[in-house]
């Protein structure tokens, strides 16, 4: 007996392979998900914080921008483009055939009320903030907005023309609070 | 083989092909797979494991918690209130990290215990002990550091107060005390450089933690009956069975770390941290936390400057020495009946400490300070020294084995020190 004993590592046939291989099986599992809801609140809190959830949505007055005029507003930390585009800049980028364009879309669908256009003023290549809002900047072969990092040209509706970028300034959700009022996000 | 590569016995090409070149798989197996284990442990071994266990969440949460900290006097108690309130999990993360460091301190100070009771201590395991007597210091240091950054009224006067005990020391007192803050007092310089300490420190205890096992690797464990195994016959591999002993401890451990966390987290801390530090008021009633409170009564028992420090400091520092001033060749007190009586004085002298420390510096709380600080002392300077000529051991059993398996065969019960019976063997 004491002789067997000094040999406890020696695996021996065991009759109840199948409910070991259960417990292993079930232990394993068990310990997989502990683990699981142990590591998910370290990497959620890497997440954005409620308080910075709570500055994720931006107001801005229209009333000083002028016709031919474009601001640029924060928001989550990002610029957004807001332009008051004059009537012949309109027509110039209805006037565009969808065929042209790598990232297809009209100029209506990129605006909720005419004059203004609001887009996210980052570029959809690598994430630089495109050339354009200045009187004084490049704007691109397209007199829209043009990117110098790596040379992509945006139009009139801040639609890619021309460049490595693969699509055009996204949209943000915004909403119209007043004809002079607008909220993005 | 080929000339220059490790002799690898793991069968799968890919993990032999690493095992050859750097051998980590055959280290694992050696050291915590087959690792000649005394067969007889009881659950106070399980303590070196949780205390790795213990730190690799204060790290873990650690690193988290330092993601979301700033370490400036005007930003560091805001940005605490923000991870409890705004961070996701931030309050679970942060609860984890406080309530972790008073875990790692009933970790360590029933590893110390086990250690003091079991004679750990001894030839051959001296450097051992000063390992880990090391951690325990770089431990109280990093824990200090750590109570000093979410900038309330305890972690500021805390600060000001242990900072101030290096003042006691003549001619060159203040200027070391200027040194530490950075400045005239504990403000924005001193916070700083306490953040990026309390950050350094864990990997310092890393690197002396693996000094500790390495050196645990050579000499082997102790055990209950404090008698070195003899063969074959005295030991099991340390997987599986202490690697499930381990896992057992493990989850009780996690269970009263979680009551802990989820129903009292704030029960071992001062409700005065949540104020934020003002360098112009005093609390009126100032503590350390639980686990420093008998090194505090020490301080206090002592009516001079300079001695209370030196004593405070020597408190731990004579456990360096344990291993020569206890002159008995027994090690368990299972086999020492006249030193475990006074063992087990000490501990209750060391636990009226932490009860004074904590009451005001007022009698009878001064006497009862210095007569437990006397007998502190006295055990290790002079009691164990002298013991250990005097006292007559009982007989210590022939090896592990035959007291562990001798025993159930004359139909005693188990032994006291909860020696591993030899019936699961049997079954593997």
């Amino acid at each position: 007996m004491a002789e067997m004993a000094t040999k406890p590592s020696a695996p021996q046939a065991a009759p109840n392979a199948s409910k070991r291989d259960f417990l292993t099986l079930s232990a394993t599992a068990f310990a997989a998900v502990g683990v699981g809801a142990m590591v998910w609140p370290f990497i959620d809190s890497m997440n954005p914080a409620r308080d910075v959830l709570a500055l994720s949505s931006t107001e801005v007055d229209l009333t000083p921008i002028t016709a031919g005029m474009a601001v640029t507003v924060m928001w989550r930390g990002k610029p957004v483009f807001v332009r008051n585009r004059t009537a012949e800049e309109i027509a110039a980028s209805r006037a565009v055939p969808l065929s042209e364009l790598k990232d297809a879309a009209t100029d209506q669908s990129r605006v909720r009320r005419d004059p203004w256009l609001v887009v996210v003023g980052v570029c959809t290549h690598l994430g630089c903030v495109p050339l354009g809002q200045r009187p004084t900047d490049v704007r691109g072969d397209y007199n829209g907005w043009f990117c110098p990092c790596h040379g992509s040209h945006y139009d009139g509706a801040a639609r890619i023309r021309k460049g490595p970028a693969p699509q055009n300034l996204p949209v943000p959700d915004y909403t119209f609070t007043s004809p002079t009022q607008i909220r993005i996000g | 083989m080929a000339i220059g590569l490790h002799d690898s016995k793991v069968k799968n090409p890919l993990l032999r092909w690493v095992d050859q070149r750097l051998p980590v798989i055959t280290m694992v197996q050696k050291e915590y797979g087959t690792f000649p284990t005394p067969r007889n442990f009881n659950y106070f071994w399980n303590f070196g494991a949780l205390a790795m266990v213990n730190l690799t969440i204060m790290i873990a949460t650690g690193i988290f918690l330092a993601m979301h900290y700033q370490a400036n006097t005007a930003m560091a108690f805001d940005s605490v209130e923000r991870i409890m309130r705004d961070v996701n999990y931030g309050w679970l993360i942060r609860y984890v990290h406080m309530n972790g460091a008073s875990m790692f301190f009933i970790v360590i100070y029933t590893h110390i215990f086990r250690g003091l009771y079991y004679g750990s201590y001894k030839a051959p395991r001296e450097l051992l002990w000063m390992l880990g007597v090391i951690i325990f210091l770089l431990l109280m240091a990093t824990a200090f550091l750590g109570y000093v950054l979410p900038w309330g009224q305890m972690s500021l006067w805390g600060a000001v107060v242990i900072t101030n005990l290096f003042s006691a020391f003549p001619v060159i007192g203040d200027a070391i005390v200027t040194l530490l803050w950075g400045g005239f007092s504990v403000d924005n310089p001193t916070l700083t450089r306490f953040y990026a300490l309390h950050y350094l420190m864990p990997f310092m205890i890393v690197g002396v933690v693996f000094l500790h096992v390495a050196a645990l690797h050579i000499t082997g464990s102790n055990n209950p009956l404090g008698v070195e195994p003899k063969g074959p016959q005295d030991t099991i591999p340390f997987h599986p069975y202490y690697t499930i002993k381990d896992t057992v401890g493990i989850v009780v451990y996690l269970m009263v770390f979680a009551a802990l966390v989820f129903f009292a987290p704030n029960y071992l801390g001062h409700p005065d941290n949540y104020i934020p530090a003002n360098p112009m008021s005093t609390p009126a009633h100032i503590v350390p936390e639980w686990y420093f409170l008998p090194y505090y009564a020490i301080l206090r028992a002592v009516p001079d400057k300079l001695g209370g420090v030196i004593l405070m400091f020597s408190s731990i520092l004579v456990w360096f020495a344990l291993p020569w001033l206890d002159t008995s060749k027994v090690r368990s007190m299972n086999f020492r009946p006249v030193a475990r009586i006074f063992f087990f004085l000490w501990c209750i002298s060391f636990g009226v400490l932490m009860y004074c420390g904590a009451k005001p510096a007022e009698e009878p709380f001064v006497l009862i300070s210095r007569i437990a600080t006397a007998y502190y002392f006295a055990y290790f300077l002079v009691v164990l020294p002298l013991l250990g000529r005097f006292e007559r051991p009982m007989p210590l059993p022939e090896s592990i084995s035959r007291a562990v398996l001798g025993l159930k065969a004359m139909g005693a019960g188990p032994m006291p020190g909860g020696a591993v019976p030899a019936k699961p063997m049997e079954k593997a």
